[in-house]
């Protein structure tokens, strides 16, 4: 059953074949975009370092070993000590998990949110319609950031507080994509069909209009990963997010803020590990809207 | 008579499409003082106490509740507040005891200077560097200008900084370290436009204008990276849909040279669009200084956030949340409006 020719099948007979086939399509794809697979295995290596932190530090996160402090990199300690005499690399392999719980975290409770507002805003229109785009907009018309930092400082330092707060600045963008898209699909006939046929507004929007926004809210939200993550970082590194000695990559920075000058290592090294990991899930996102979205390709 | 009809008619429409516009941005607004005052009074869970402290007897909590407008309607309350912004009143620092609104006007000019110099680099850079990734499309220039537009998106502000101050700073010793001016060129330039490099220019003072210049230029030119990557990833992808057009075809089928066809043809088309990017990243850069600012201890309205921020200082948290967000919404509908006037066929 599971042939090249049923998955490419041009009339697929069952909505599982259909998007067995859709999947199998983006995965001949994806591997020839070259900054796609780089996402790829970016990202993987963020998973599995995250997963199997304690196989691959070589001492766990926390502790406080005065007599190796500030140390520079070397065979032992890879990126160095901190001021603590904390090895620097076991705090960056451990600060994986933390990055990807931001992550998953932020994706998981802004997009459906998003999506959601959006897809009823765009479906039923008139009033409605206004009122939800009015606040996406005014939430909108706020530089990210500073929306977080506030949020931020309003709900009080910590790293759930930090997630929420990321979320709350993030929604915005995706019910905007979530609308635009439902406008296209509201008016098509096979809405009419299921509508002539009965189907709920509830059925009709979670079964026939939501499946079609997502594939433009995998690749915003994957592009929107490298912000996610810098945010948090920075609201780590001003001390709003995850505290010490929570090894988040932004409040090691700040942690080594004041060796800068003079034992650099300290502060630098969490950095590569913020800038890899974004580049990552650049790559991935890029790679995917030319793979998914083929009217961009080659563009932007 | 039919002449005068027309102008008369386009004249109202004109009007009327002020008075939308004016509606719109007033309404937003509104909206903006609605997000600062739901995030101030409404989601910390007490805020007088986080204004008399935990020590503080019932007497005095509920002094400071009244003194605070806490005991009226919530409606009440907002309506005040957004009577009090409306005559510039954002309430006192807890940290500098000075008004909120004075110190922001006092701040504001340096995180301009440095926003405008970042623009100026992200501009001067970015254009050329897109228009240059179009015309080689797929060619290796155009892959290493993506790659640098995506590691735009992935650098930490933060980090940069630091690591900027390592290197030119205390490493090479190319430029100024942290703050406006060295200390003992401090306040001596009079105060005309609030840009010091200005000023001392205006004063004839070359020491601190200097001074002032080796300061500014790394924090500048790090803000600057930020815009010149989505500048750049902006200008080629309008280039391509340009490039990609018959006219343009028909140009070197003419036999006009190729840099013409880039620079005059190509380029010509996008400049309209090009200026609602420029619009938005110079709105961004006030994002990005946020950041900057507290790493270079540039005495702007960034590190008046952050610094409030450490002091759970909310009236100037707010305040400074509340003119970002106004200065970002009217960079914005600026931009909106360049481009209709503008652009002939949004009309």
């Amino acid at each position: 059953m599971l042939t090249r020719e049923w998955l490419l099948d041009d009339s697929p007979a069952s909505r599982g074949q259909a998007a067995a086939g859709r999947a199998y399509r983006v995965s001949l794809d994806l591997p020839r975009n070259p900054l796609a697979v780089a996402g790829i295995v970016i990202i993987s290596i963020l998973i599995l370092t995250a997963i199997f932190a304690p196989l691959i530090a070589l001492e766990g996160p926390h502790g406080q070993y005065l007599e190796r402090r500030l140390l520079p990199p070397s065979g032992d300690h890879w990126m160095g000590t901190d001021q603590l005499g904390r090895d620097i690399f076991s705090r960056v392999v451990y600060g994986a998990r933390i990055t990807l719980m931001i992550v998953a975290l932020v994706a998981v409770i802004s997009a459906p949110v998003g999506l959601l507002i959006g897809a009823v805003s765009g479906y039923f229109g008139g009033w409605v319609d206004s009122v939800l785009m009015g606040v996406t907009d005014v939430f909108l018309s706020m530089p990210k950031l500073v929306l977080a930092l506030a949020f931020a400082a309003a709900l009080g330092p910590g790293i759930e507080n930090a997630i929420i707060a990321i979320a709350i600045t993030t929604w915005p963008a995706y019910a905007r994509i979530a609308r635009a898209e439902t406008l296209t699909i509201r008016n098509s006939e096979f809405v009419a069909a299921a509508r002539l046929l009965g189907a709920s507004h509830t059925r009709i929007i979670t079964r026939h209009v939501l499946p079609l926004c997502t594939s433009s809210m995998i690749i915003r939200v994957t592009l929107d990963m490298a912000g996610i993550i810098l945010t948090a970082a920075g609201l780590g590194f001003l001390g709003l997010g995850a505290q010490p000695p929570s090894p988040e990559w932004g409040a090691m920075i700040s942690g080594g803020r004041s060796y800068i000058f003079d034992q650099w290592w300290v502060a630098t090294m969490p950095g590569f590990a913020i800038i890899l990991v974004s580049l990552g899930f650049c790559f991935l996102g890029d790679g995917l809207r030319d793979v998914l979205d083929p009217k961009s390709e080659g563009k932007s | 008579m039919i002449a005068r009809d027309i102008r008369h008619s386009a004249f109202a429409g004109t009007l009327v499409a002020l008075a939308r516009f004016v509606i719109v941005v007033a309404l937003t607004f509104l909206g903006l003082l609605a997000l600062t005052f739901f995030i101030g009074r409404v989601i910390p869970i007490d805020p007088v106490l986080a204004v008399v402290g935990d020590r503080a007897t019932n007497e005095q909590y509920e002094v400071a509740r009244v003194a605070m407008g806490l005991d009226r309607h919530v409606v009440v309350q907002f309506a005040s507040y957004v009577l009090d912004v409306l005559r510039f009143d954002l309430g006192m620092s807890v940290s500098t005891n000075r008004p909120v609104a004075e110190d922001l006007a006092r701040v504001f000019p340096a995180t301009l200077e440095m926003a405008t110099i970042g623009i100026l680099i992200g501009v001067g850079l970015g254009i050329p560097a897109g228009v240059l990734a179009a015309a080689h499309q797929g060619r290796w220039v155009d892959q290493v200008i993506r790659v640098f537009a995506l590691l735009g998106y992935s650098v930490p502000a933060f980090w940069l900084g630091l690591v900027g101050l390592a290197i030119f700073y205390a490493g090479l010793g190319w430029v100024s370290g942290p703050g406006r001016v060295e200390i003992f060129y401090d306040g001596i330039t009079p105060v005309v436009t609030g840009l010091l490099t200005v000023d001392s220019l205006l004063d004839g003072d070359w020491t601190v204008f200097k001074s002032a210049l080796s300061h500014i230029i790394l924090p500048a030119t790090i803000l600057g990276v930020f815009s010149l990557a989505y500048i750049a990833r902006m200008t080629r992808s309008f280039m391509l849909d340009q490039l990609s057009q018959e006219y343009i075809t028909t140009a070197r089928v003419k036999g006009v040279p190729g840099w013409r066809v880039i620079w005059v043809h190509g380029f010509g088309a996008i400049r309209v669009p090009l200026i609602t990017v420029i619009g938005l990243s110079y709105a961004g850069l006030l994002e990005g200084s946020v950041m900057i600012e507290t790493v270079f201890s540039w005495p702007g309205i960034g590190n008046y956030l952050t610094t409030a921020l450490f002091n759970a200082d909310m009236n100037a948290v707010l305040g400074a949340t509340l003119v970002i967000g106004a200065v970002f919404i009217m960079i914005n509908k600026i931009s909106d409006v360049l481009y209709r006037i503008l652009d002939p066929r949004s009309r």
